[in-house]
């Protein structure tokens, strides 16, 4: 049936594929081992060059659209801002601007620009360059995305010769010296039509860095700006490293793949606490995370929207279910200690402005009130509202968030000590969103990360966060609408003075605790950690209990100094070489099994096949 | 080998010789006229699935950072939001068929080229992966297959078992973190790669050792568990019997008999996973912070991005329809019954 002739073919190809396969097999094992050397990873090594890990993807290197937080990070190393915040305590210090003075009626403020200061293609950087970019934002739908916010209620921007830089309000704003707008050169930018759009690279800058190259989702390439104002970096450039997971990136660190990163969380925290080669660091919350309660919640026109419990439009209702969160417990069994207790809206991290007097637990008074209030509890211990129906509520929570996921068992059962039934709904990011957003729920997880001006986390809690009928159009939190906190915010924007203002941003807070349409629940802390066998301690902001990535500004990055952190470095310093000879080794012994193992199939395969030709 | 066979096809089939050339064109007419519809249908659903998704985008795009209402709308008429439904849909089409998927929020950029970038690395990984998982699975399955029950039977069909259901991402942390030292932890290049290109292809080679290896193990059990299966079932034939009283050696019967056989069912399994290639191993390239097309699917998804997710779902759906029509036609070929059906 079968000719000999098609066989003999196919085995000749079938031979042929398989001394392929095994060779080929043995070829990319072998250069793949080799690669370190040929290529020169040892490199990697070369401590001139910072290495920081990076999860988050960047949405744009234009400085007017960024928004993410690696965004934000890029474009304060990249333009010096018109002033900056102090690496100690964050409060305002000069940046592009060397003084600044307001007029009497606190409506028009002169800053004038150093002398002497470049770009970083060597032309020198003026007044019309933040007037520039200013005047740009006003005229500009695009060159407002990210940043537009900022030059709201200005009347002006002029530049009346190239130091000075003249800009008039419509009201005094206390925002001034917190401009978080990135600078940019005029002689590059006016000859762009379309805002939107990506810049060439490199990027034109005045910060310390400037970005060269950039993959995505692979890595960002900054080169040190050697006319920087400030001097020269002692390094000669930074590399953000992209990593799609917080394991993969920490073992990154361990391997000497990266030399810095950020957003550990607790438990890796913890493990690293063995290793001497890592140096860990801490700081004072500065984000605020919170747990809303809808207080029938009204759109921006004042009409009912959502579907809110209707019986928390009681205060007294509200304070309870304030009342009976334990923050300590979260603090130590949810953040495993690195975290604050709640206490003001504004994190601890910002100490200036934080109201630090601590949230009460207390779960009899809670009881107390809502007895009182006739809050009757039936038979099965749930209480019932003024109409006489259960009080059951919704938590509205992010899935997978560990905050969330946890804190919710807590709070359900802290919340039926005190007679109210709550159920935990875990839903995605997208869906939980939206119902905040539209005031679809009855209470709901939430957080802000803040700045060291205030405004912008003030700001949400006002009748103009309110959005219209659909739940559009602006970004609401707590859907809180009252007369008294509108009017201190009003005030404290308007404040100059920056020690009264300090004190009605006080009061707002003590305001936001009464009205309870929001408890806070802790303010976790940055966990950071960085190589100590390579590089001597960074500059953190602020200087007690602060970070050194994610900055608001670049005193961290900008302080790297290849060297030793020795406090951390234990005796077994040698350990990183030692361990880079072991891979070496295993690597040697890996490629040389492949490689035994190829060439005994090879052989294997040519036998038989000697063996076959002869029988046949 | 399909010359000398055609004779017999024929005679089963009474198919008379000149019409056999309209039955290829029309059978290929029918393919890919079913592929082609496939993915138009594709388009639309593609569309309006992501569209019922929870989530305003806008409200994702500016979540935590202050936007006033203005600035909301503004974005809305931007990316076409406030239009409605149908008119968006007509406008996907018309950029569509000018090969344009729109431009992505999320990285601000056209989606067909972020995704062009994303597809090569992709293609290598998986690529490479299932090339060499399958040239393992279908060597071990065939050797065990033909000595069922002996030592390297039992043996590597158990350790294929157990690598099919370990989960990847596991055994991609386990792998980083023995080998992390000796292997980058992560990324397809260092950020100083050289530019030449051999110091640089073995740069992204070293970059692709413990991907491909976790890969690799992940999949090879497969196939090697249907080239076992396919092979035992051949095992009884008669066409065998007959290759033996010629008095061929077992080896050679096997190799030039059993399987070409059971390599029908297999090659059918290697190209529907070929199709799948594309859309890479998402929890792999997660592991191994592979810049590839998984990834990208998961953070297009997070950020409700939906020029790039429906670009994506395109771009995926028409490789597996293309690699069905391939395994469609080149059973045909390999296949005589096929042919004659």
């Amino acid at each position: 049936m079968v000719t000999s002739f098609p066989i003999v073919e196919e085995r000749w190809y079938v031979v042929l594929v398989g001394r392929r396969l095994a060779g080929a097999g043995a070829v990319v094992a072998l250069v793949a081992v080799m690669a370190p050397w040929v290529t020169g990873v040892a490199q990697a090594q070369d401590a001139k060059v910072l290495r920081a890990g990076v999860t988050q993807d960047l949405d744009s290197l234009n400085p007017f659209i960024t928004v993410t937080r690696i965004g934000t990070e890029l474009t304060r190393l990249n333009y010096e801002f018109l002033t900056t915040y102090d690496p100690k305590d964050y409060h305002p210090v000069p940046g592009l601007a060397e003084k600044w003075e307001t007029s009497p009626d606190k409506l028009t403020w002169t800053f004038t620009i150093r002398s002497g200061a470049k770009w970083s293609d060597g032309q020198p950087i003026t007044a019309q360059d933040p007037a520039f970019t200013f005047s740009k934002m006003m005229s500009d739908t695009a060159a407002a995305t990210a940043n537009g916010n900022f030059t709201q209620g200005w009347e002006s921007v002029s530049a009346p010769d190239d130091r000075t830089l003249v800009i008039r309000t419509k009201q005094p704003r206390s925002t001034m010296l917190a401009l978080d707008v990135p600078i940019v050169p005029k002689h590059v930018w006016e000859k762009v039509t379309d805002f939107k759009a990506e810049p060439p690279l490199p990027l034109v800058g005045s910060g310390p860095f400037i970005v060269q190259d950039y993959k995505a989702s692979q890595f960002i390439k900054l080169k040190a700006n050697k006319d920087y104002w400030r001097g020269a970096p002692k390094i000669d450039g930074l590399d953000f490293v992209y990593y799609k997971n917080v394991d993969a990136e920490v073992q990154a660190l361990v391997k000497g793949d990266i030399d810095v990163m950020n957003r550990l969380v607790p438990a890796q925290y913890d493990t690293l606490k063995k290793d001497p080669n890592i140096k860990l660091n801490t700081g004072a919350g500065r984000r605020l995370n919170e747990i809303l309660i809808n207080p029938g919640a009204t759109s921006a026109d004042g009409r009912p929207i959502g579907d809110g419990n209707p019986a928390l439009k009681d205060p007294q209702l509200r304070r309870a279910i304030a009342l009976a969160i334990d923050s300590r417990t979260l603090v130590d069994k949810v953040w495993g200690g690195y975290a604050a207790q709640a206490a003001g809206y504004i994190p601890p991290g910002f100490s200036e402005f934080h109201l630090p007097e601590r949230t009460r637990f207390d779960p009899a008074e809670a009881n107390r009130m809502l007895d009182a209030a006739g809050y009757a509890k039936g038979a099965d211990g749930v209480r019932a509202d003024k109409q006489g129906k259960p009080l059951r509520l919704r938590l509205l929570g992010h899935a997978g968030t560990n905050l969330d996921e946890q804190a919710s068992k807590y709070l359900t059962n802290w919340w039926r000590d005190i007679g109210i039934a709550v159920e935990p709904q875990m839903v995605s990011d997208q869906k939980v969103n939206d119902a905040t957003t539209g005031a679809a729920f009855d209470l709901a997880f939430s957080g802000w990360n803040a700045n060291p001006d205030p405004d912008y986390v003030l700001s949400l809690q006002t009748c103009g966060a309110r959005p219209n009928a659909d739940g559009k159009g602006a970004t609401p939190d707590s859907f809180l609408c009252d007369p008294e906190y509108d009017r201190l915010y009003t005030e404290q924007l308007q404040e100059t003075d920056r020690g009264k203002r300090v004190e009605i941003v006080k009061k707002m807070q003590q305001v936001l605790a009464d009205r309870a349409t929001l408890v806070i629940l802790g303010y976790d802390n940055p966990l950071e950690a960085y190589r100590a066998d390579r590089w001597a301690p960074f500059q953190t902001q602020p200087a007690d209990g602060g970070v050194i990535l994610n900055q608001q500004g670049y005193w961290g990055l900008y302080s790297a100094t290849p060297g030793r952190t020795t406090d951390a470095a234990a005796p077994a310093a040698a350990g990183g070489s030692g361990g880079g000879n072991t891979g070496l080794i295993i690597g040697l012994v890996v490629a040389g099994v492949v490689v035994v193992g190829g060439v005994v199939l090879l052989v294997g395969r040519s036998r038989r096949r000697g063996a076959a030709d002869e029988r046949e | 080998m399909t010359d000398s066979l055609a004779p017999v096809e024929e005679s089963i089939a009474e198919v008379p010789p000149p019409s056999r050339g309209g039955g290829v064109v029309r059978y290929l007419l029918a393919k890919v006229g079913g592929a082609v519809m496939s993915v138009l249908m594709v388009v639309v659903l593609g569309f309006f699935l992501f569209r019922v998704m929870p989530g305003d985008p806008v409200s994702i795009m500016t979540r935590g950072r202050p936007v006033s209402g203005a600035q909301l709308e503004a974005l809305r008429a931007q990316h076409g939001f406030d239009k409605p439904l149908l008119v968006q849909f007509w406008n996907y089409l018309v950029g569509l068929v000018h090969g344009d998927f729109g431009q992505s929020y999320a990285f601000n950029a056209p989606a067909g080229v972020i995704i062009g970038e994303r597809l090569g690395p992709t293609l290598l990984l998986t690529g490479t992966a299932t090339v060499l998982a399958a040239a393992l699975g279908l060597w071990l399955g065939a050797k065990t297959g033909w000595h069922r029950n002996g030592p390297l039977d039992r043996g590597s069909s158990g350790v294929a078992l157990v690598f099919w259901s370990i989960p990847p991402w596991w055994l991609g942390v386990v792998l980083l973190m023995i080998a992390g030292g000796v292997f980058p932890t992560g990324g397809m290049q260092s950020p100083d790669s050289p530019a030449a290109f051999f110091p640089h292809a073995l740069d992204v080679a070293h970059h692709m050792v413990l991907p491909v290896f976790t890969l690799v193990l992940a999949l090879y059990g497969q196939y090697q568990l249907v080239m076992r299966a396919s092979l035992l079932e051949e095992m009884n034939s008669d066409y065998l019997t007959t290759a033996r009283a010629k008095g061929l050696r077992d080896d050679l019967v096997r190799r030039r008999h059993a399987l070409p056989n059971a390599l029908l069912p297999t090659a059918t399994l290697v190209f529907l996973h070929l199709g799948m290639v594309v859309s890479g191993a998402i929890t792999v390239e997660a592991v191994y912070s592979w810049p590839g097309l998984g990834q990208l699917t998961a953070e297009a998804l997070a950020s409700k991005d939906l020029p790039l997710l429906q670009g994506i779902f395109i771009v995926l759906v028409i490789a597996v329809v293309v690699m069905n029509l391939f395994a469609d036609l080149l059973l045909r070929v390999l296949d005589p019954r096929v042919r004659a059906s």
